[in-house]
Order: C-alpha cells, then structure tokens, then sequence
C-alpha cells in the first residue's frame, strides 16, 4: 500500500536518477551479517547505481551515539539519506528483489510484494 | 554468569532488595523489586505503568543515587517530560544532571523493508551507551512490546528479547519492562515468558461509577510477598499503593486512659476515659448528637495539647465549628493553634481507596493523637461490604499502629441501631458507644450507653444524655417500675415524688398540731380537775375549822354550866389545857 504513494516521486527519478545516493550502512564489529550487508550493499549498488553512490559504514561498537539519530534497532541497517525520503533496509541485504523496493528502485515489483 | 547461580542461591540467600521509594511498594514486596533483575509490570491501557516506571526511576536517581535510563518505544522525551512533570518530577533538571538518561526509540514500519538475516544489536548498543554514559543502576523499558508493531519479524524479536532479558541480568540493572495486559496472559505477547523474576500487574476497575487502581504482586521468585490486591492511587507525589496493611496483630498498647470530654461518661468508663490508641465505635440514629459528642472528644484532646484530626463526609469545617458553637464548644480557637484540623470530603467525591490514601496522607502529614471520623458510614457506602470493611480494618490498623486514638461515628436507621454491617465493625472496635432515641409522651429524648469496653470496668446503665447551651451533660435515667423515663416524663415523675413527700410531710404536720391541740385541751381539762380539788381541799380545812369552833364553844359552854351548877365531880375529869384554852378564849 505504501509503494503506491511513493510511485509517482519514484517512477520520475526512473529514468536517471541525477542525483547522487548517499546511503548509510550501521554495522557492529565484524559480526556475520555486518561483513555480509557490507559486500551484499556494494554488490548491489554496483549493480544498480554505479558511479551514484556513496556508503557510510557506522560502527556502533565504535560510535554508539550515532545509533540514537537514526532510530538503529537492527543490525545491519542500511539507511539512505539522498535522495530523500529516508528510506531504511534492515537485514543483511541478501536479497536483491527486496533491495530493490526497499530503496524504491523497482515500484512495480513492489507493488506485488 | 550471575544467573547461572540464582536459583541455587535464592534459597539460601535473601535476595538483595531494589527498593522502589514508591510508597507502599516496597512493604509489599519486602523492600523492593529485584536488585539486578527484570520486572515485568503489565497492566491495560491508563493504569499507571509508566508513572511506575518513571517513579521507580526518579525516585532512584534522586532518594537512592541509583541513576536510571529511560527507554521509550511509545513517548517521545518531550511527551514523558510533561506528563511526569504533573507529578512533580523534575525529569528535565534530571536528565541535564545526567541523573537519568532518556531514549526515545521510534521505529515506523511503513519505512521499513526487511531484507535478510538482522539482530537488534543496535537496540543493545544504545540501551549499553546509554547506561554508560550516566552509569546507569536502573532501567526502565516502556512499552518493550510496541516492538512488536515495528518490526516485522517476530521469530527474531523474540529470539532477541530473550537475548535482551538476559544480557540486562548480565549487566546486574534492575530493570522494569511494562507491558499491555493481555486476554489470557499477563501481557499481550507473552512476554512474562522472558521476565521470571518479579511480576506486578496493574488494573483499573469501576465499581459503582468510581474507578479504582489495583496493584498486584503475581510473582517474586525467591521472596515472600503480599500476594493480595492492593489499591494505589496516582497522586499529586506520585504513585502510593495502599495501605500498608499490618500484616499480624502485633500493636503497641497502651494502658494510658484519656478523658472523653464528657465528665460522666468518663464515669461511666470506669473513671478515666478510653484507653490511648483504642479505636471506638460511636452509633446512633439521625440527630442524637454523634457529632457533639465526637467533638468533645476532639476538644477534650485538644485541650490536653494532643493533636486531633477530624474527617468530616458530612458538614463542613465552617459548619460544624458553627453547630457546636451553639452549645458552647469553642473550636476555632483550638483550629487556630493547629490543634485541630479538619477534612472534609464528601464520599462520592472518589472511591473508597482514594479516601483512605487521603486520609493516611492526612494522619501521617499531621501525626494527630486522636482521629475522628464521621460518619463512617458514609464512607463505607462508597463502596461494597467487603471493601469497606476492608477499609476500616487497614484504617483501624493503621492509626493503632501509631498509638493513635480513633472515634468513628456511625449512623443508624432509626428503628434497628444494629445494622449489618455495623456487627461486622463492631468486632473491630474496642468500644462501643450507643446513642439512641427514647420516644414518648410527645417527645424524643437522647439516651446514651456504653455496649462494651474492652478491658476496662464499665457502667451497665442507660444515661440520659442532655444537650444545651452550655455543652453535654448525662443525667441518670429515672428507671422504676413502669421501665426507663426520660424527659418531662423523667422530669414529671421527679415532681410526682416530690408531690408525694410534701403530702406527708404536711399530714405529719396536721397531725402533729392535733395532738399537740388534744394535749392542750387534756392540760386545761386536769387544770380545771386540779383546782376543783384544791377548792374542795378549801372546803374540807373550812369545815374542819367550823367543827373545831363548834366544840370549843360547847365545851365552854359545858363548864360554865358545870360551874354554875357546881359540879365538883366533873372537876377532876377536866383537860388541863381546856382551862387555858377557856382563859385564852376569854
């Protein structure tokens, strides 16, 4: 339902997105799925935004006041900043589809899931 | 690696005790919830879980120098800071002093896309940064549940709550999680599964149009604790659950005896009042004068420099001081000192426990040595049978526990003075004074007695019980024949005896004066007797007289004869003395 809203904003930054994504990663350590959301985000934003993206890995064991101003509960969480609205993936981002309507990349798709 | 040796120990060891400051709480549970454990405090919607919470909290940082971290999944800081502000909690100065530390975490689902495997490390991250940075002994987690909400996984959040519980143990905070009520568990998801150690369940009922809070102890592993239902309120100070029943019989007493007020009835109490720290029940049917008499008590306290306390559900402070005016009790001077202080309330202005935890507050702010209520009565129709009998006794309990003298006036129908649930207090009650009416002859009069007294000497007799202008006052009944006399009938058969004893004493008096006449008449009448005998005595010497001339005269007579004729015979037969006397005569 929610997609639906979303589809006109995202179906004219179809085409070429112009701006750049900013997109943040917040990850503890090294654990499992911190190392695999890392190699997964930049697998798919290779994939999808070559050359347009930009990822900010936070360590929360490192810098666990930064957990407050996004509202992190899960880990990993990938949050992306630009272009707005906020949008937030939680999970190790293994899988490509849910990625992709996560980050408002494919709003067809998304409406069937 | 502290909870691997728990149970082992929890049987041997008492466990360390958090104590909460909130009022009540911690009698309850014996000192406290759980030092370096979870408690799980459930209740449904506006029962006061968060205020608990908030308080336990506060109360920590500021009366314990525990600091505390807040966390948040339903208010943000700003709404918490106000709503706790009502109750006086300066959340904000706290916080600056980084006494307690808040964390709003706000997760929207319609944001969110699930993609893989994920924790809530972050969750942990922030709960551990946050105890740290303030080095935080307490935390609060209100409402861990609206998790539920946001996340969509539920495998996971479970999974992780129970990582959650676990590592709040690990790092030895005494934490409280509330959660909503559920139908058929204690919270909506289950979430007692986790939390094992100490579970409080909050309610909110309406009886009879009041509502009443409820707090209950469902479980304390390894502790004793009252497992009964106890009321709380939500106060101007925060949260005080109530009372703080003794739990066994165990009063001071004393055999200290203070004066009533009322001359005779100390009389009649053996001579010197009620016992300190008695409770006394006062009956009586409508305008038999429950509220002098409990006045004078009040006075009487007052007058001996003690404290008295007067709840009133009936008149106002202004009123009654009015009223009693009228006969002659002064009380404003003695409101004036700060002897003396009123509370007045009426009844249905809140439920039953709202006006006991009024009125502990009351007697514990004023500490009085003596308490008068009245009516209880109408206290006691706020709310049912049981509950107000509950009510009293923890009253009852309470005030005997601080030496505390308690009058409690109540208000019988005409008719029958004993009422059903005037048996059930009477029990409770050390003595029992009864006021009633005497109808009759057009008028109705005020008796009263004393029904029992426990442990002291007391009169069996009914005492007329006068009121005037210038106070009380008991007179003895007029109890003869025809049954107890009150009144003008009293009054009247006072005058009838003393009709009867004027008669006698004027019968006496006629009767007297009869005799006394008689005696007078018997006196002239022998008078009268004793001068016929001395006039006939007269008589008799005069006769005697004639005679003795008589014969002179014819003896006389004879000799002149004899010596006319010249008898010398008779010569010799002659009394010497007769010829003297002839020459004396001649």
């Amino acid at each position: 339902m929610k997609p639906k809203k979303a589809r006109p904003r995202s179906s004219s930054s179809l085409p070429r997105p112009p701006k750049l994504w900013q997109l943040r990663l917040y990850v503890t350590d090294s654990t499992l799925n911190s190392v695999a959301a890392f190699s997964n985000l930049k697998t798919f934003c290779e994939g999808h935004l070559k050359g347009r993206y930009r990822i900010t890995v936070i360590d929360l064991v490192k810098q666990p006041h930064l957990a407050k101003g996004d509202q992190i509960l899960a880990i990993p969480t990938v949050v992306r900043q630009l272009p707005k609205p906020v949008r937030t993936i939680i999970g190790n981002l293994s899988n490509t589809e849910h990625m992709l309507v996560g980050l408002d990349l494919r709003p067809a798709e998304a409406r069937m899931v | 690696m502290k909870t691997n040796h728990n149970k082992a120990t929890t049987l041997a060891v008492r466990l360390p005790r958090c104590p909460t400051g909130i009022q009540g709480l911690d009698e309850i549970t014996g000192g406290g919830l759980p030092r370096g454990r979870p408690t799980l405090v459930c209740g449904g919607a506006g029962c006061g879980k968060t205020l608990l919470a908030a308080e336990f909290l506060v109360r920590g940082a500021v009366q314990f120098g525990e600091p505390g971290v807040f966390m948040a999944f339903e208010e943000t800081e700003a709404e918490l800071k106000a709503n706790v502000a009502s109750l006086g909690f300066d959340l904000t100065g706290l916080v600056r002093r980084k006494k307690i530390a808040i964390d709003y975490v706000h997760v929207e689902r319609s944001e969110l896309q699930e993609c893989g495997e994920y924790d809530l490390e972050g969750l942990f991250v922030r709960l551990n940064h946050a105890i740290d940075s303030i080095g935080a002994k307490r935390v609060v987690l209100d409402t861990l549940e609206a998790l539920f909400a946001s996340l969509p996984n539920e495998a996971i959040l479970r999974a992780e709550l129970r990582r959650l519980f676990r590592w709040l143990k690990d790092k030895g905070v005494t934490a409280v999680i509330t959660a909503e009520r559920g139908r058929e568990q204690f919270t909506r998801t289950g979430l007692e599964e986790y939390v094992s150690d100490c579970v409080i369940l909050l309610d909110h009922r309406v009886y009879d149009q009041i509502a009443t809070r409820h707090l209950r102890v469902v479980k304390y592993r390894g502790a004793l604790h009252g497992t009964n239902e106890f009321p709380f309120l939500i106060g101007a100070e925060g949260i005080s659950v109530l009372p703080i029943t003794s739990l066994g019989l165990n009063h001071k007493i004393s055999s200290e005896r203070i004066a009533t007020g009322i001359a005779r009835l100390d009389a009649m109490l053996g001579g010197r009042g009620f016992f300190r720290g008695s409770s006394i029940l006062l009956t009586g049917t409508p305008g038999t004068g429950k509220t002098i008499v409990a006045a004078n008590f009040a006075q009487a306290a007052c007058r001996r420099g003690e404290r008295a306390l007067f709840f009133s559900f009936e008149e106002s402070p202004n009123q009654i001081i009015r009223n009693l005016h009228s006969i002659g009790l002064r009380l404003e001077p003695l409101v004036k000192r700060d002897l003396l202080r009123f509370h007045s309330a009426r009844p249905s202005l809140y439920g039953l426990e709202m006006h006991l935890a009024t009125m502990f507050k009351e007697i514990a702010r004023f500490r009085p040595h003596v308490v008068v209520v009245d009516p209880i009565t109408s206290l006691m129709d706020a709310g049912t049978d049981s509950e107000s009998k509950a009510m009293v006794t923890r009253l009852i309990d309470y005030l005997k526990g601080g030496q505390v003298t308690s009058l409690f006036t109540s208000l019988t129908q005409g008719g029958h003075a004993l009422q059903q649930s005037e048996m059930a207090m009477s029990s409770l009650m050390d003595s029992w004074l009864l006021l009633q009416d005497f109808e009759g002859n057009g008028e109705r009069n005020r008796v009263l007695y004393v029904l029992k007294a426990r442990g002291m000497a007391h009169s069996n007799q009914i005492r007329e019980f006068l009121i005037s202008d210038r106070g009380i006052d008991l007179v003895d009944a007029y109890i003869g024949p025809s049954g107890v006399l009150t009144g003008a009938a009293r009054v009247a058969q006072t005058a009838r005896e003393k009709a009867e004893a004027l008669a006698g004493q004027q019968e006496a008096a006629r009767r007297q004066r009869e005799l006394k006449r008689k005696r007078a008449a018997l006196e002239q009448q022998i008078s009268g007797l004793r001068s016929e005998h001395e006039a006939s005595a007269e008589e008799l010497r005069q006769i005697d007289e004639q005679v003795g001339t008589q014969t002179r005269l014819l003896s006389t007579e004879r000799t002149e004869l004899g010596r006319l004729r010249q008898a010398d015979v008779l010569e010799a037969a002659r009394p010497p003395g007769t010829s003297k006397s002839k020459n004396g005569n001649s």
